[in-house]
């Protein structure tokens, strides 16, 4: 590596000398990091120049580990990290001219996520068609996004829930905290604190004893989801565990739970920090996805089993449900009415409020309506929009469940 | 008194302060005790995880600190506190006296006089008799910055005071830690602890719980009680009694003098054993009939045999 070379144009042309090719390849590597979700700085890209001069490029461990020291900053980039390398390093030029196959060879390795395989086709030879389309698609953005915020989710494509799904994380709202049981010091605050009022003291001298004041310290209140993960609720709900998600990584108090026809506790599994695994491993955890739903059984098992593990914080329940129930909303009075008291609100989420004309007819929504705080919408993005505005403590209109509650 | 060289003797230990253990809860304390660790009981709501703490203070004839945990537990209440009355008297009396050096001031009011010592700082001090046992009880009651700082001083076990600097035991104490499971705790703290999760008895280790601890029931009785217990804690119900319902059960119906379960019986006292009304409501009535019917007819087949 010369550091003195003078700039050239970034290509993959084979007659460039050594070093600016492996230059080239490292940019594109670096790309390819980004692509699969991996924070790539500039200067993470300087650290990595600077880092294959220390090191060498004589050895493949050596390079290996370099750029894991330079670009991996947490054990769930590892995965994409291993991946990425595997790939682009086994040949980089062929990536670069498009005949890249993104299968792997050899045994013991895990398939490839798609994630990584779309980030290193786009890579590849198709590059400068996608270029001009991509110009093309940036001139539609605003309008296409406005189409999109009321769009149902159900009717979406496959590419437009995927946008749809990276807004819905980005709208998971700074909640409203709730009073905790500790202090802090306020100079506005109604009671004294002692302990540091003596020790103020100490500072002025026994003539005078300024006040020092402290108050109730807010702290982030926790959250229950249930999540409806029957086959009319799959869309929506897959939609909602994005935003259950980003809500878990922003307060740690979220306990997420699916249910159809039994129920399933996914809070650990929405810990990780990368969405396409977390959500993976809550739907392997979960055997019933897009069956029938037993909604008074499953909240009955819910009361009995977890509901004084992560009732006790008085938390925010949201219950993502269209209330289509196949017991025909047996049992659920009851078990409706206990998750109502034991909760600091109760907040109903469905998406067959978009019909203009909903009228609460099934046995289930009758059993569920008269225990909520709140019913709201939630098959859109504009729905998904008033729930963090509620949620936040803004003032959204509210569907007062008595409207309905005849 | 020693603590104790071996399982076996830890069981009996346990035993002499009438607390039937499983021979794999004596290997828990047993470890506990050996290695110098916390012990971290788990279990649901009265199933004997406080009383091993006492009965551990009472047979080592060490003094028991009890820190019951709720949301909000903080410095002042679990380790220490000034004694600020006594500190305000302190600097009008220096004030009085004429005293103008702040550093002699500060050095007098932040004495060690001064200084409440709650359970955790007095759990550091030594103690006649050896270390004390230290009981938090119910730690999931107690917020995630409490738990933190009780890492710290379970790992170390010493405590610094800003104005005096560290207090540090000089033998640890006995440490027991209960949890209704209200919330998970952190995996860090487990992690330092041994782990026993304690479960509703068997049948037989119940009735010589109840034998052991109300000897002057009725044989016949306490047979039935735990039968009827053990049935109702297979019923689909929302908290099912445990070995301390059973226990008042049976001091309540030896008070009424009742020798033997009878339907009129049970639907009378079932608040003993059931606190919620849905429960209640749920099992008084056909469906303890029904049971009491199974129990004899199970007594009925062993007698046959």
């Amino acid at each position: 590596m010369t550091p003195n070379s003078p700039p050239r144009p970034v290509t993959s042309n084979s007659s460039a000398p050594p070093a600016q090719r492996l230059l080239t390849h490292l940019a594109g590597f670096a790309r390819a990091l980004r692509r699969v979700g991996l924070p790539v700085s500039p200067e993470k890209l300087v650290n990595a120049v600077l880092a294959l001069e220390a090191v060498g490029i004589a050895r493949r461990g050596d390079l290996y580990w370099a750029l894991h020291a330079v670009f991996v900053n947490r054990p769930d980039q590892r995965e994409f990290f291993d991946q990425v390398f595997f790939l682009y390093w086994r040949s980089p030029g062929s990536l670069e001219g498009g005949a890249g196959d993104t299968s792997p060879k050899g045994d013991g390795w895990k398939p490839i996520s798609r994630r990584v395989a779309e980030a290193l086709l786009q890579d590849s030879g198709q590059g400068s068609e996608q270029a001009v389309e991509s110009e093309f698609d940036a001139r539609m953005t605003w309008s296409s996004r406005e189409r999109l915020k009321s769009r149902d989710f159900e009717e979406m494509s496959g590419d437009e829930l995927a946008e749809a799904q990276a807004a819905v994380r980005l709208m998971a709202p700074p909640v409203k905290p709730v009073p905790g049981r500790r202090f802090q010091m306020h100079p506005g605050g109604t009671r004294i604190d002692m302990r540091r009022t003596l020790r103020a003291s100490m500072r002025t001298g026994p003539d005078t004893i300024p006040l020092v004041r402290r108050r109730q310290r807010a702290r982030p209140p926790s959250f229950v989801v249930l999540c409806d993960i029957s086959g009319s609720m799959s869309t929506y709900s897959r939609v909602f565990l994005h935003f259950a998600h980003a809500l878990g990584q922003r307060y740690r108090r979220v306990s997420t739970f699916l249910f159809a026809t039994r129920l399933t506790n996914v809070s650990r599994c929405l810990l990780d920090r990368d969405v396409d695994r977390a959500l993976s491993a809550a739907g392997r955890l979960a055997q019933d996805w897009e069956g029938g739903t037993r909604i008074g059984q499953c909240l009955h098992e819910f009361n009995r089993d977890w509901s004084r593990r992560v009732l006790a914080q008085v938390p925010t329940v949201l219950l993502v449900s269209d209330g289509l129930d196949r017991d025909a909303g047996e049992g659920l009075t009851r078990e409706i009415e206990r998750l109502h008291k034991s909760c600091r609100r109760l907040i109903w989420l469905n998406p067959l409020l978009r019909y203009d004309k909903f009228q609460p007819l099934a046995a289930g929504i009758k059993a569920i309506l008269p225990h909520v705080d709140e019913f709201r919408p939630i098959h859109n993005l504009d729905s998904v929009a008033e729930l963090a505005a509620v949620l936040s403590g803004g003032a959204a209109q509210q569907d007062a469940p008595d409207e309905f509650a005849a | 008194m020693e603590i104790p060289e071996s399982v076996d003797q830890t069981k009996a230990l346990l035993g002499s302060g009438r607390y039937v253990a499983d021979r794999s809860l004596a290997t828990a304390v047993f470890l506990a005790l050996k290695l110098n660790r916390p012990l971290f009981l788990e279990g649901e709501a009265g199933v004997g995880k406080t009383e091993v703490a006492n009965v551990l203070a009472a047979t080592l004839g060490r003094r028991l600190l009890r820190l019951q945990c709720y949301e909000g537990l903080d410095v002042a209440s679990a380790v220490y506190e000034w004694n600020y009355a006594r500190q305000m008297i302190e600097i009008r009396l220096a004030e009085a006296a004429g005293e103008r050096s702040r550093q002699r001031l500060a050095d007098d009011v932040f004495d060690r006089r001064f200084l409440i010592e709650r359970p955790l700082l007095q759990a550091l001090a030594p103690h006649d008799g050896g270390p004390p046992v230290l009981l938090i009880d119910e730690l999931d009651r107690a917020d995630e910055p409490f738990e933190a700082y009780l890492l710290e001083i379970l790992s170390d076990f010493q405590v610094s005071v800003p104005e005096i600097g560290t207090i540090r035991a000089e033998s640890p104490p006995v440490v027991v830690i209960t949890s209704n499971r209200t919330r998970e705790i952190h995996d860090a703290l487990k992690r330092r602890c041994f782990y026993y999760w304690i479960d509703y008895p068997s049948a037989e280790r119940e009735l010589e719980i109840v034998r052991v601890k109300v000897p002057d029931a009725e044989a016949r009785l306490a047979g039935e009680i735990v039968a009827f217990v053990q049935k109702l804690r297979g019923e689909d119900l929302f908290k099912v009694p445990g070995v301390a319902e059973t226990l008042d059960w049976t001091r309540a119906l030896s008070q009424l003098e009742i020798v033997s379960l009878e339907p009129t019986v049970v639907s009378d006292t079932l608040g003993v054993i059931l606190k919620y009304q849905d429960d209640v409501a749920r099992v008084r009535g056909a469906p303890a009939a029904r049971i009491l019917e199974e129990i004899r007819s199970d007594n009925g087949a062993t007698v046959a045999q």
